[in-house]
């Protein structure tokens, strides 16, 4: 990846990556828009971006590369998976289309879309092109020519994105922050609001566990057998995640309780053979 | 080969990206979707910057990145906000739009 | 001295403005405000006729132009007025006759609470026409005609609260309306050809002028005359026009509104002189109008009404002689001043009559009436012989030229327009001496009116019958005054004048006209006179049932014009809801419709809004694209 081989011809060596890359580009692009589960769309994402990346620096953008690998895939993405992971990691969307016609429009206005940019971009004579070279070695290297960009030609774009990140970053916090309205309640008025509610009294039961595996997302059983969905936590009583093994139980009890039934009934039948 | 083929990739994944915002209902999947037809475009910039031999196009990239790294914050606040309101991050649940 | 011709018209037009102005407060002097005006615009008129009658005969005619009224470039109109001496004639007619009637009204509307409203209109009728006809162009004089419709309308409607006087009123205005289009069309035609509406270069520019276009213009102004003059076919209006207090039908409908329309064709002479054909036309309405409202005022038994046909028969003769041009128009006038006299008296005889009669009209419950009503019965008595003809009264004068000039306009037209007039003297002596021997003569027919109050005749009020007598004096003496003081010589350098050669000579058609005068009367004798006469009408025949109806006229119009009317209205309204509205319900609903649907895009959700937004951006590339290939 030498500044020669970006600057005025491509390689095999790149043709292969692009044919490559770019095939596992647009398949991370598919993924994203077909998984079902929002972190599945999300990695499927930051595979393709990691690949836009190597193309960045494939086409002699190294600082650019670097950039959409530690602030696009490392940051942004991360950003994406912090709110997936609030909305609900395991939720999976259904793909059934609701909206009459939708899905064939979308499609295709795509195709359409599509065709219409590969048909522009073929038409235009690019058949030869400057390279970079020059430009990357104009002030020393790639990062030396657009910081004198930058900081000359864009400062004022630069400085009102900078006004823009701010105004961003404070609205996003004005979004999503809620303003206490009251002073939160102290343990002791918590607790006595149980009292006065009267119910839960003591602390909240443990969930069922079996010695087999992890289970705080199975409920524990009454002694009737039912499962009490209020042995499992909060979160994943909301997200509907609670493993349903109740029946299992069930038919363990059931099973335990006949062979103890055998048990007594052969212990009854030999107390009477030898009466 | 001709770096023209990077254009073309550009215009297959803006066309994936766009597609993605008019199929998926979720927001977040629906928001990577508009990231994945800014990416496309960032790196038809990139191409294009390589093409004329001049590092503009690299700096309207990186103008691109920063508006969309803006974007992101405000954009996952809102889904965050809607999603606490409605208990949904699904776009059709919120088509108050209607008459 | 020209200075006063404004005046003449400003006095009643300042007494218009304060009666109808003033309020309740001027209720009480109102009716001598209003007298007192019509008689200075009298005196003013005696003072420039004295003025004038001390001027040469080519010199006489006075000119004012007061301010130009419109003032567009090429559009010239002045307001502007022209005294000679044929409008010092009607001058002195309308205001003195005016005056007189404005005298008998204080009596005649003495119960009447809107009386100083009724001067304030009378007032305006003598302001409008005095200014039409003392203006110097058609345009004024448009004005002025347009001004005496208004007030004929509002005083034939004022007793609004009847409905027949109001339907009345609306009947004639719309009639008028009629004419009056002929008179805007001819105006408009006049400035079309000759670039002006002025008297002087109008007239002045027939000769070098097309005879078609003096022809259009001629009829044009028939059809006008005809509106304001009540002829035939525009006759309709002015029977029903009795609906108005007696005064009114006396001073409008009798002495001078009517008679705007002989004085049009007069003034306008040069015009009718170059276009033959329109001259034609005109002998030949004023002949059709004179036998048709003598054979209606034969057949009515309302008083009015049949003194009404006989100014349409009368109003008919004027139009023929004016029709007859240079030999007839000095007679028409004439005849115009006398019937002024005569019938104006005779209306004002009529409604002493009614006056005395609980407001009967009907001659059927007349009968007697001589002894009770000494007065009234001379000066009508001697208008009757006045308007038949009688030798030495005026009418036998203005009449007889007439008849000689109709005889004297040759050949085949001639023999048949005389035999007319003739035959029109000879009707004329007849219903006169109807109405005379109903109201006047034969045995008591009265009914009590409709209260059960029987009739106490009485003679009428001083301020009623002193104008009557001065009528009846004016009846008896202008035809003799005009003959012996030389009317021919006054007016002939204004209307000009020719001798007739008839091919009878005078000596005859005026033993002729005595003599048909003398059997109409016999005849009317014999029908009237002789035998009592019924109070409830015998059925009659044909003729008579059809001239009791006005000779059909609002029959015919009813199912020419009015049905005529309303089929093109329903027509019209027909195509208004079909293919109007049709159009545009069907685009209002097809818009609807496409609106229902385009709704249905509106569903609210993001996506769906996303997907044209794509799809407008291909569209937006592909023109891109298409444009950059072409």
């Amino acid at each position: 990846m030498s500044v020669n081989l970006a600057a005025y011809a491509t390689s095999s060596g790149e043709a292969f990556q692009f044919w490559v890359l770019g095939t596992v580009a647009v398949v991370g692009a598919l993924c994203t828009i077909l998984m079902r589960r929002a972190v599945h769309s999300a990695l499927c994402l930051a595979g393709t971006m990691i690949i836009l990346a190597v193309f960045y620096l494939a086409n002699g953008a190294y600082f650019l590369g670097i950039v959409q690998i530690v602030v696009y895939t490392g940051a942004i993405m991360m950003l994406f998976l912090f709110v997936v992971m609030l909305v609900g990691v395991t939720a999976a969307d259904s793909l059934k289309e609701t909206i009459k016609g939708q899905r064939w429009w979308a499609v295709a206005c795509g195709l359409g879309f599509g065709i219409l940019l590969v048909a522009g971009i073929g038409n235009a004579s690019l058949k030869e092109f400057a390279g970079l070279g020059a430009a990357n070695s104009a002030h020393g290297g790639n990062v030396e020519g657009l910081a004198a960009l930058i900081f000359t030609k864009y400062v004022f774009a630069f400085e009102i994105t900078g006004a823009l990140l701010i105004t961003a970053a404070v609205g996003a916090m004005v979004l999503t922050h809620r303003e206490r309205t009251e002073r939160a309640a102290t343990q002791r008025e918590l607790a006595e609001q149980r009292v006065r509610e009267g119910k839960h009294l003591p602390p909240l039961p443990a969930p069922g566990v079996y010695a087999r595996h992890n289970a705080v997302d199975i409920a524990g059983l009454l002694p009737d057998g039912t499962p009490a969905e209020l042995t499992v936590m909060q979160t994943l009583r909301k997200r509907g995640q609670i493993r349903d093994v109740s029946t299992e139980a069930l038919a363990d009890l059931k099973a335990l309780e006949q062979r103890s039934e055998e048990r007594l009934g052969r212990d009854r039948d030999e107390e009477e053979a030898t009466r | 080969m001709n770096p023209v083929n990077y254009l073309y990739l550009a215009a297959l994944l803006f066309t994936i990206g766009a597609a993605g915002v008019l199929i998926r209902r979720n927001a977040i999947v629906v928001f990577m979707c508009v990231e994945l037809m800014l990416n496309a475009c960032n790196l038809a910039f990139v191409t294009f910057s390589r093409m004329h031999g001049n590092l503009d196009g690299q700096i309207i990239a990186f103008f691109t990145m920063v508006v969309a790294a803006a974007e992101v914050v405000v954009g996952l606040a809102i889904i965050v906000s809607v999603f606490r309101a409605r208990h949904s991050a699904s776009v059709d649940d919120a088509s108050l739009m209607k008459l | 001295m020209e200075n006063l011709i404004a005046l003449l018209i400003g006095a009643p037009l300042l007494g218009a403005a304060v009666l109808l102005l003033g309020g309740r407060r001027l209720d009480k002097a109102g009716h001598w405000i209003g007298t007192l005006l019509a008689a200075v615009s009298f005196v003013i008129g005696l003072a420039l006729f004295a003025d004038m009658l001390g001027r040469s005969a080519d010199d006489r005619a006075l000119h004012q132009r007061l301010y130009t009224w419109i003032p567009v470039e090429g559009f010239q109109a002045d307001m502007a007025f022209q005294l000679d001496q044929l409008s010092m004639t009607f001058v002195l007619l309308i205001s003195g006759v005016g005056t007189l009637i404005h005298v008998y009204s204080i009596g005649y509307m003495e119960h009447d609470e809107r009386r100083r409203r009724f001067f304030g209109y009378l007032n305006l009728f003598v302001a409008a026409m005095l200014l039409l006809v003392l203006a110097d162009n058609y345009l004024l004089l448009y004005f002025g005609w347009e001004g005496v419709g208004l007030a004929s309308y509002l005083l034939i409607g004022f007793w609004q609260h009847k409905p027949t006087a109001a339907t009345a009123a609306k009947k004639a205005f719309l009639v008028n309306r009629v004419g009056d289009m002929g008179l805007s069309i001819a105006i408009m035609i006049m400035f079309t050809t000759f670039g002006s509406f002025a008297f002087g270069p109008v007239l002045g520019a027939t000769g070098e002028t097309s005879e078609g276009k003096l022809t259009a213009i001629g009829l044009m102004l028939l059809l006008a005359a005809c509106g304001k003059s009540a002829q035939v076919p525009l006759q309709s209006w002015l029977g029903d026009a009795m609906e108005g207090p007696t005064p009114v039908s006396a001073l409008i409908h009798a002495a001078t509104m009517v008679t705007a329309g002989v004085y049009l064709i007069v003034r306008s002479a040069d015009i009718f002189n170059a276009a033959p054909d329109a001259q034609l036309v005109v002998t030949v309405v004023g002949a059709v109008t004179l036998l048709f409202g003598a054979i209606v005022g034969c057949a009515k038994d309302d008083i009015k009404k049949a003194l009404a046909g006989s100014t349409m028969s009368q109003i008919g003769y004027m139009i023929l002689a004016a029709g007859l041009g240079p030999i007839g128009y000095v007679f028409a006038i004439m005849h115009l001043v006398t019937h002024g006299f005569f019938k104006a008296g005779l209306f004002l005889g009529a409604g002493s009559v009614m006056h005395g009669m609980n407001d009967e009209v009907d001659m059927r419950k007349y009968g007697g009436l001589r002894k009770y009503m000494p007065v009234t019965f001379i000066t009508f008595g001697l208008g009757y012989l006045a308007i038949i003809g009688f030798p030495g009264l005026s009418g036998f004068f203005s009449k007889d030229k007439i008849i000689e000039a109709a005889f004297a306009k040759g050949g085949t037209e001639g023999w048949i327009l005389g035999a007319v007039t003739l035959l029109g003297a000879a009707i004329t002596a007849y219903y006169m001496t109807r109405v005379m021997l109903m109201t006047f003569f034969g045995e008591k027919r009265w009914q009590p009116d409709a209260d059960g109050n029987p009739p106490h005749p009485h003679e009428s009020p001083k301020t009623m019958v002193i104008p009557m007598v001065l009528l009846a004096v004016g009846s008896v003496a202008a035809g003799a005054f005009f003959e012996f003081a030389g009317f021919v010589e006054w007016l002939e350098p204004v209307t000009g004048f020719a001798h007739g050669h008839s091919p009878l000579s005078a000596t005859t058609v005026t033993t002729a006209t005595v003599a048909v005068m003398v059997i109409g009367v016999g005849l009317a004798y014999v029908q009237y006179g002789r035998k009592p006469v019924p109070v409830v009408a015998p059925r009659g025949s044909l003729l008579t049932r059809a001239a009791r109806r006005d000779l059909l006229q609002d029959d015919l119009n009813h199912a020419v014009f009015v049905r005529g009317g309303t089929h093109l209205t329903r027509s019209l309204v027909y195509v208004d809801h079909t293919l109007v509205d049709g159009v545009v319900n069907g685009t209002a609903a097809s818009v609807g419709g496409l609106s229902g649907r385009l709704r249905k895009l509106q569903n609210g959700y993001a996506r769906s809004y996303a997907v044209s937004m794509f799809g407008g951006t291909a569209v937006l590339i592909a023109a891109t694209l298409l444009m950059r290939a072409v």
